[in-house]
């Protein structure tokens, strides 16, 4: 049975076809975008009008992402920005510590198991004039109950009194740089850091073993996706035990599952000849809506976190170099394998000299596998300079850059961690372009909000948080911004063969919107109404999801 | 309470052999209960001959050992450990080829229940001078050792014994205080990583120390009628002047109660000694026989006595093992 769909608007991404205002779809899939009587020659077929007043894009693409955004929610949202949940409820930024305590009082009322710790997350005390919370301030919401509240930057956590006693951790005489002391000789109850938060996540009910997808999870980081628009989203950095990869695609088999998710298996605790064994094993088994068969390396840590591996002269306060998380020649061994074995490798760097280890390790490995259509993906890769850039092109690299870190920490990287030359080239958007360079954006969610159409605001716009604009220069234009959004993503994950645009033969993935973005003009891209999406030929609107 | 388990770091660059000696550990573990967490790319990397039982990422080792896996959560797998309530009698962790011991030992000075017993750095000698110089690992590299107690400049026998004097001349530069133990294969005796009463057999057949021709092995067993500033007496004994690679006392401090004092290589600690220590003060001290200054030991102890008690060597010993 056909269904022709009819549009105020189609924007297609299809250069030879931009604009339609009708979509004929069969069996999930496109026959054709134009007018209604073009597309009546496909046969019989009835006519939809819900979407008459609505605006049709692709389904917008978010290629980095993690589904563990929709496991965030279970605890108390604690940001400074509003932010949407997975049931539509958007909770207010809180503006001050008082607001914080206030909302975590009201979750506190809320649990009835005294031993149940209260969790919180996307704390941002940048924004409170820099005034550091204390497990003082905590501890007037409860001494009885462990408190952990996880800051926005993922880096630094609070606890309160009672957390730090169940940890062990209420002594004198600790000697850590990630653990600030009181006057009183006693943690603070900041605790900064990996090595400081771990000992305190499972006393706060911020175990790593539970911030991995579940089934609820997934759900509910689908229901965000239908909200943002989003029809495939990409699941950056998974273990992908078996159970895992079964729980995944029996939920995301379920005729009600909105997206298609892309999983990728993480370069961690097996060895390189195992993991690409692995990869291939668990691209075998991909759905429709469980793809499966990327590989995903981590090689440095954050800039915020001065963790991140930047070439001379380093950070702009002086902070020591960052950390590496693989050694060059597990990357190589990595690579060489993957080229082998045509499996794709999605490489996480954030500062420039990580993302030149990569570039000279592919380098060599393409010598010796020569690839014609490898794209390997340099992910985040925010501090990357033209040279770099013009390398990503002669190698055949896609790159996925970040500029939502503009807008949440863009003064900081101004200010404090590479200065304001490097901050204004950051996440370099049109030089990438300019380049050449096959380019996608992305949130890292839960890292900042999951929403293709604000990460494309940020890179047109490149405002931070106090209104700075950092790099007029590096801002595209609306319309480069939704083609990343939509085939640039889905090019970097594979997939633009079948999504990413509206045109004959692809899946009937649509963001359903009720403004147009092509219309609405650059600075208000964020504000574009989304009604919901249609995936798969299937229609999910927000406000019933 | 129970006393903190000891734990020992072993650190270093890939290829610099830290997955040899920690099978070789695990053969001759000479019945102490060793947990061994393991943090590289791969399975575990355990000889196939000394595994009991494997279940998951957990390894069950003959002689009462375990081995288990960390990925990247290093804090949780060794909450994780704890719990398990296995009898452990000393942990060791073999870190990633890229990680810096010395924000490991930050973290686990934040875990109850454990006590940094000492940080072991692999170097490779064929290849550590041009890793250090590396243009994306070098300050890795140089990181690594500087966060070493003691040095095992492994693969000595594939350079010049030139070559290994320059080695540990330049490492004495780039990780101050640290000893440096030459190995062949990554081969020490177990007493020196993990502590204990000398076999005599462990210690011969090594490679001899930077610029000397033998390695034996010297034992200075020593008995303290007075009580001692132990703090002060072990950041002595910590000097690598003195040529100690290890040492351990149960001493009586100034207040006259007993402290286990330990010092591998440049670090040393005190705690309070276990409640059944009693009788005169007693220090075992051990050495390369051509680096240990008992001289200056002997004068170290007094320096720091808080009485005229004396001091008698009990038992002085090349490669055997002193009586108990």
């Amino acid at each position: 049975m056909t269904t022709i769909y009819e549009a105020r608007k189609v924007v297609t991404m299809n250069p030879s076809r931009p604009l339609a205002t009708h979509v004929a779809v069969r069996e999930g899939r496109i026959l054709g975008a134009g007018s209604l009587d073009e597309l009546t020659g496909w046969g019989a077929y009835k006519l939809d009008r819900t979407f008459a007043d609505k605006v049709l894009m692709p389904g917008l693409v978010e290629g980095h992402s993690h589904v563990a955004e929709g496991v965030q929610w279970r605890f108390v949202y604690c940001g400074y920005f509003d932010r949407t949940d997975p049931d539509g409820t958007t909770w207010p930024g809180l503006r001050s510590i008082e607001e914080v305590l206030a909302r975590l009082s009201a979750a506190n009322v809320g649990l009835s198991d005294p031993k149940q710790p209260l969790t919180g997350w996307a704390l941002d005390p940048i924004y409170f004039d820099n005034r550091r919370i204390t497990r003082e301030d905590l501890d007037r919401v409860t001494t009885t109950r462990p408190i952990g509240i996880m800051h926005a930057s993922g880096h630094i956590m609070n606890v309160n009194t009672r957390a730090l006693e169940l940890a062990g951790l209420l002594r004198a005489g600790i000697n850590h740089p990630g653990v600030p002391l009181g006057s009183d000789g006693l943690p603070t109850g900041e605790m900064k850091g990996p090595e400081a938060m771990t000992p305190l996540g499972p006393h706060v009910g911020l175990d790593r073993s539970l911030l991995a997808s579940d089934e609820p999870g997934l759900r509910a980081f689908a229901r965000l996706c239908v909200r943002k628009g989003v029809t495939t989203a990409a699941d950056l950095a998974n273990l992908l035990p078996q159970p895992a990869v079964d729980m995944m695609l029996r939920v995301s088999g379920e005729g009600s599952f909105p997206a298609r998710i892309v999983s990728l298996r993480i370069a961690r605790d097996i060895s390189p000849a195992e993991l690409i064994d692995r990869v291939i094993e668990l691209r075998k088994s991909s759905s429709d809506r469980l793809r499966l068969g990327i590989v995903k390396v981590i090689v440095d840590g954050s800039i915020q976190g001065f963790s991140a591996r930047l070439k001379p002269p380093g950070y702009y306060n002086g902070a020591p170099n960052g950390l590496w998380y693989v050694a060059p020649e597990q990357l190589r061994e990595i690579f060489e394998r993957a080229l082998a074995a045509g499996v794709q490798v999605h490489s996480h760097t954030n500062g420039d000299q990580a993302t030149e280890l990569v570039l000279d390790t592919l380098e060599q490995a393409l010598r010796k596998s020569p690839s014609p259509d490898h794209r390997f993906a340099l992910q985040h890769c925010q501090l990357a300079n033209a040279a770099q850039f013009r390398r990503m092109r002669s190698l055949g690299m896609c790159v996925n850059l970040f500029p939502n870190h503009h807008f949440y920490w863009g003064d900081q990287h101004f200010a404090l961690t590479v200065g304001p030359e490097r901050a204004e080239r950051m996440n370099a958007c049109a030089t990438a372009l300019a380049n050449g360079v096959p380019m996608a954006i992305h949130s890292d969610a839960p890292v900042t909000p999951l929403g293709p159409l604000f990460t494309a605001w940020c890179a047109v716009n490149r405002v931070t948080a106090s209104g700075r604009i950092l790099g007029t220069e590096e801002r595209i234009s609306v319309a480069d911004a939704l083609r990343t959004i939509t085939l640039g993503a889905a090019y970097t994950l594979g997939l633009d063969g079948e999504v990413g645009s509206i045109e004959c033969g692809k899946h009937a993935d649509f963001a359903v919107l009720e403004d147009d973005p092509t219309e609405i003009g650059g600075e208000r891209l964020k504000d574009v109404r989304i009604w919901g999406t249609v995936q798969g030929g299937r229609i999910f609107a927000a406000a019933t999801i | 309470m129970t006393d903190p388990i000891p734990v020992t770091l072993i650190g270093g660059y890939l290829g610099a052999g830290k997955t040899t000696l920690v099978n070789s550990l695990l053969r001759n573990a000479a019945g102490r209960r060793l947990a061994v967490l393991v943090n590289e790319f791969g399975s575990l990397p355990i000889d196939a001959d000394l595994i009991v039982a494997r279940e998951d990422n957990l390894i069950s080792i003959s002689g009462g050992c375990i081995c288990c896996s960390f990925g990247s959560d290093l804090v949780a797998a060794l909450i994780d450990i704890r719990t398990r309530g296995q009898p452990i009698d000393h942990l060791l962790i073999e870190t990633s080829g890229v990680a810096l011991p010395g924000s490991i030992v930050q973290s686990i000075a934040l875990l109850p229940g454990l006590a940094i017993d000492g940080v072991i750095v692999l170097a490779d000698a064929e290849t550590v001078e041009q890793r250090a110089d590396d243009r994306y690992m070098g300050d890795t590299v140089r990181g690594q050792l500087a966060g070493a107690d003691i040095v095992v400049l492994n693969k000595v026998d594939l350079v010049s014994l030139e070559h290994a004097a320059a080695i540990a001349r330049w490492l004495a530069e780039i990780a101050p205080g640290a000893r440096v133990v030459p190995a062949e294969k990554a081969d020490i005796p177990v007493e020196i990583i993990l502590g204990g009463p000398p076999d005599p057999r462990s210690m011969a057949h090594r490679p001899p120390p930077p610029r000397h021709r033998t390695a034996d092995y010297e034992t200075l067993s020593l008995e303290l009628d007075s009580p001692v500033d132990a703090e002060k007496l072990g950041r002595v004994l910590a000097d690598p002047r003195l040529g100690l690679l290890r040492a351990k006392g149960f001493l009586r401090g100034s207040d006259s109660a007993f402290v286990t004092l330990q010092v591998v290589g440049r670090r040393s600690q005190v705690e309070p000694a276990p409640s059944w220590i009693e009788g005169p003060g007693r220090l075992i001290c051990i050495g390369f026989a051509a680096e240990l200054d008992r001289a200056a030991i002997l004068a170290a102890i007094k320096a720091w006595s808080c009485g005229h008690g004396l001091t008698r060597e009990r038992s002085v010993h090349r490669n055997r093992q002193p009586p108990c």
